[in-house]
């Protein structure tokens, strides 16, 4: 019962942050309709500026603040300078794009940092803090941090005025024009928000994972399936999608762990977790691509 | 007295296609005028023109300044409202989210909530409805809302897009007695874009003709509502 | 082929055909090491030609080429070493493994557009090394290990080295492979396709099976991809799942768009492409580090990454689509 109970903690902490990746994915495609393939990348590259800043002396917390606002200013750039140009690009085109981001990402983290793997510290204290037995301090900080990111973000879109704006702009560019939003820089600010919001999923979990140029992969794809089962289109979706995805990849390797000591036979286990997030991916794509909570488009001919 | 809207030499494109030549007319304050014509003569494409929503070539001068060429969301914020074809209206936020919008780059926040007061005075039906999903509103109540919500931004000249469209007769008529109210009331120019060619030509002072892009006749809304040609074309007697 | 052009690659060919030979003559440029790169620069036109089919010509954009490019080559390792199967005999069987793959993966395909489709190859070529270390397959895969296997013994005695005859034997399989596609592209078939890139909806309209071409299509670009892989299999004599990660694909993809969509050159030129500067990219990042002092280990995806960005802006069309401009303003300077 225990290990069951970790297993689902566990899944919990995976989820918070699937759920994070998740809804930078969303916030991105919801405004843009283009899917960031490189917000993996930017998230492990924004998880070493904070690295660095901490080898500088700086605290966590401090390093965390700073690293946030530095990937949100990098959000808005890549937007303004680099996308922005391509507006009326082809499909394909963006595409092309957000992969030679991923790999200018990927390559100068390796360059400027080496592929070494590293230890990323965990800012929530060892012993108290976690409730023994079932969840870890580092495990429960991070669904806290989640929560509290993603209740802000709530509030934000929810109840202020550029919220609402953005929130507009993503709808409907061409009546936001005309209510005097300045469109273009909406875009530009939901990148910003976007990549800070992968900046705290990459922050929190390269301490589990630990920190390599390479770390964001699995959890990209994991950010994908999480996308997609809660709907594309929906933001809310997306972080409930991230949960669900997280308990479920946790029980599977569970169930399989525990055949494989009833039985002694092993199907399924922690070696096959970016198999199962793949299946989850071409099924929800194939079979039911609004997700749980999102609304099919319907194309116009 | 100085035009509020001088348009000349105007030409607009859809790609490469050329839907404008060289109209030409002028919005004098305080008034309202009405542009008709046809399905495919201009008139939707002459208020996009206006707000930068197509590629145009000539001279738009709103209040003395050139505004052609501006981007769209700036030409608003000289407070030009434009209601367009089809209402525009955000369908899953709410009445009050989309009111609300409208007044995003102002300030004064007591001035925004005295503003929506007078907004429900004009528009009972919104005040009901104010929590509601503005795509679940009926018809009349969306144009109702588009047209408040152009309110909010406390425009000077105000363009409308055949807002009978798709309407009961009862409802357009109520919306065009609202929108006499807003004219006298607030000090709102308004341009008129409308198919019902009857009802606009009651509710303008002047009015333009187009035809095939092209401005074919102009004058005050009673000349032009007695001149044979435009009984025959548009008003049907 | 129009005519011009008919005479180009006869003679490229030729060419082709005759630099092996010098090696007596040139011992130090045409080097076994150097016949070796350039048999690892046919095989990767072959890769980029399969995904050109399906992606430049056929319009389906798929990120994870680098999936059947793993199958081609692990089909070629397995029959190898389990079954000494000879290593001419891999390449069909790996094409029909592959296409049957391929098609497969095309049948969902149908339903999804541009990057949906992106989103679901993408989420393939993630996957695909972890697959290859399924606990299941370890027997016939090796694992994480790998399989070691040996390079192509040269047939009939003949005087050449093993990398010359690795050379030719990539170069005869690419002559009948692009060979093979530009007859399909030319026709009625070839046409159907690109109709379905350019025009879904007309395609469709028009009586175009374009279920059937697109799944197909997508069998006969795996099959290619795969016969590439087969061949790098023979060729590097080694398999392991690590080095079939999401890389391979950007690579594919680098060398597809740097070298120009839908052109069967830009393929060749992509597969050059992309080879070189892999492997200057160990010059240029010592380069970077003795001599100019830099504390930075630059790699080939940080010049692939701006390279990808910089000809979508300035030569969408590839290289091959600048030489075409460019010979075209040339033949309209003449006239």
């Amino acid at each position: 019962m225990e290990q069951f109970l970790q297993q689902i903690a566990s899944g919990l902490a995976n989820g918070a942050i699937y759920a994070c990746v998740a809804l930078a994915l969303v916030m991105i495609y919801v405004s843009t309709d283009h899917i960031n393939f490189a917000q993996g990348e930017m998230a492990m590259f924004s998880t070493y500026i904070s690295w660095q800043l901490m080898s500088w002396g700086m605290s966590f917390w401090v390093a965390f603040a700073l690293t946030v606002i530095i990937s949100f200013a990098m959000g808005v750039l890549i937007e303004r300078l680099i996308l922005r140009p391509l507006h009326n690009a082809p499909v394909l085109s963006i595409i092309v794009v957000f992969i030679g981001l991923l790999a200018i990402f990927n390559s100068m983290a390796g360059a400027f940092w080496s592929y070494l793997i590293k230890e990323f510290p965990s800012p929530f204290p060892k012993s108290d803090f976690g409730i023994a037995g079932v969840i870890g301090p580092h495990q429960l900080g991070v669904v806290l941090i989640t929560l509290i990111v993603l209740g802000l973000l709530f509030v934000f879109f929810r109840y202020t005025p550029l919220g609402l704006a953005m929130r507009a702009a993503a709808q409907n560019p061409q009546s936001a024009r005309l209510v005097g939003v300045r469109v273009d820089w909406m875009l530009a600010l939901g990148w910003g928000l976007a990549a800070s919001v992968g900046a705290v999923a990459g922050i929190m979990v390269a301490h589990i994972v630990y920190l390599e140029p390479n770390m964001m992969g699995g959890i990209l794809l994991y950010a994908f399936a999480s996308a997609l089962v809660g709907g594309i289109s929906n933001p809310a979706g997306a972080v409930a999608g991230g949960f669900i995805v997280g308990i479920l990849e946790n029980m599977v390797a569970y169930a399989g762990n525990q055949l494989e000591k009833a039985t002694g036979i092993y199907i399924i286990g922690n070696g096959e977790k970016l198999t199962v997030a793949l299946i989850i991916v071409i099924f929800v794509l194939t079979v039911k691509p609004a997700g749980l909570f999102g609304r099919v488009v319907v194309k116009r001919v | 007295m100085a035009a509020l809207l001088e348009v000349s030499g105007l030409k607009a494109f859809y790609g490469q296609t050329q839907s404008l030549y060289d109209v030409a007319f002028d919005i004098p304050m305080g008034g309202i005028t009405t542009l008709l014509g046809a399905n495919g003569a201009g008139k939707t494409t002459t208020l996009r023109a206006i707000c930068n929503m197509v590629r145009t070539d000539g001279t738009i001068r709103f209040d003395g300044k050139n505004i052609r060429g501006m981007a769209t969301e700036e030409i608003v914020r000289q407070r030009i409202a434009h209601v367009p074809e089809g209402r525009g209206t955000f369908t899953t936020l709410t009445v009050d989210e989309n009111l609300r919008i409208a007044a995003y780059t102002r300030k004064d926040k007591q001035a925004v909530k005295d503003e929506l007061e007078r907004v429900f005075v004009y528009f009972p039906r919104l005040k009901e409805r104010i929590q509601q999903q503005a795509g679940t509103l009926s018809g009349g109540e969306q144009q109702m809302l588009a047209i408040a919500r152009a309110l909010m931004l406390k425009p000077r000249l105000m363009l409308l897009d055949e807002p009978s469209f798709g309407l009961a007769p009862l409802i357009v008529l109520e919306i065009f007695r609202i929108l006499r109210r807003i004219n006298e009331e607030e000090k709102v120019s308004i341009l008129l874009v409308e198919q019902n060619a009857a009802l606009a030509l009651d509710l303008a002072t002047h009015a333009y003709v187009l035809e095939t892009g092209k401005v074919v006749m102009s004058g005050p809304s009673d000349v032009v509502k007695n001149d044979e040609n435009v009984r025959k074309s548009y008003l049907g007697y | 082929m129009a005519g011009s052009s008919r005479v180009w690659v006869l003679g490229a060919i030729v060419v082709a055909v005759l630099v092996p030979l010098l090696q007596p003559v040139f011992p130090d440029v045409v080097s076994n090491y150097r016949l070796f790169l350039i048999s690892t620069m046919i095989i990767a036109s072959i890769a980029v030609l399969g995904l050109n089919l399906l992606t430049g010509f056929n319009g389906q954009f798929s990120l994870g080429h680098g999936a059947f490019y793993a199958v081609g080559a692990y089909t070629a390792a397995i029959l190898m070493d389990k079954m000494n199967v000879p290593y001419w005999a891999t390449i069909p069987a790996a094409a029909i493994v592959c296409f049957i793959v391929g098609y497969l993966f095309g049948l969902p395909a149908l339903k999804l557009e541009g990057h949906y489709l992106a989103l679901a190859t993408f989420a393939l070529a993630l996957a695909v090394p972890q697959i290859l270390k399924y606990k299941w397959l370890e027997g016939l895969t090796g694992g994480v290990q790998g399989i070691v296997l040996m390079k192509p013994e040269v047939p009939f005695g003949l005087p050449l080295s093993e990398d010359q005859w690795l050379y030719y034997f990539c170069l005869v399989v690419m002559i009948v492979l692009f060979w093979a596609a530009a007859n399909m592209l030319n026709s009625r078939s070839g046409r159907a396709m690109m109709a379905i890139r350019d025009q879904y909806m007309a395609a469709d309209t028009m009586g175009i099976d374009t279920a059937l071409y697109k799944t197909v299509t997508f069998g006969i670009s795996a099959a290619y991809t795969g016969i590439a892989g087969a061949l790098s299999a023979s060729a590097i004599a080694f398999v392991a799942p690590d080095s079939f990660g999401i890389f391979l694909s950007i690579k594919f993809l680098i060398g597809l768009v740097v070298g120009g969509m839908g052109s069967l050159l830009g393929s060749v030129l992509g597969g050059v492409f992309y080879v070189l500067v892999d492997n200057s990219a160990q010059s240029l990042t010592q380069f970077i580090r003795n001599d100019l002092g830099l504390p930075f280990d630059l790699s080939a995806y940080t010049v692939f990454g701006v390279l990808l960005i910089a000809i979508i802006y300035l030569m969408p069309m590839g290289i091959a689509g600048g030489l075409f401009i460019a010979y075209r303003k040339l033949r309209g300077a003449r006239a």
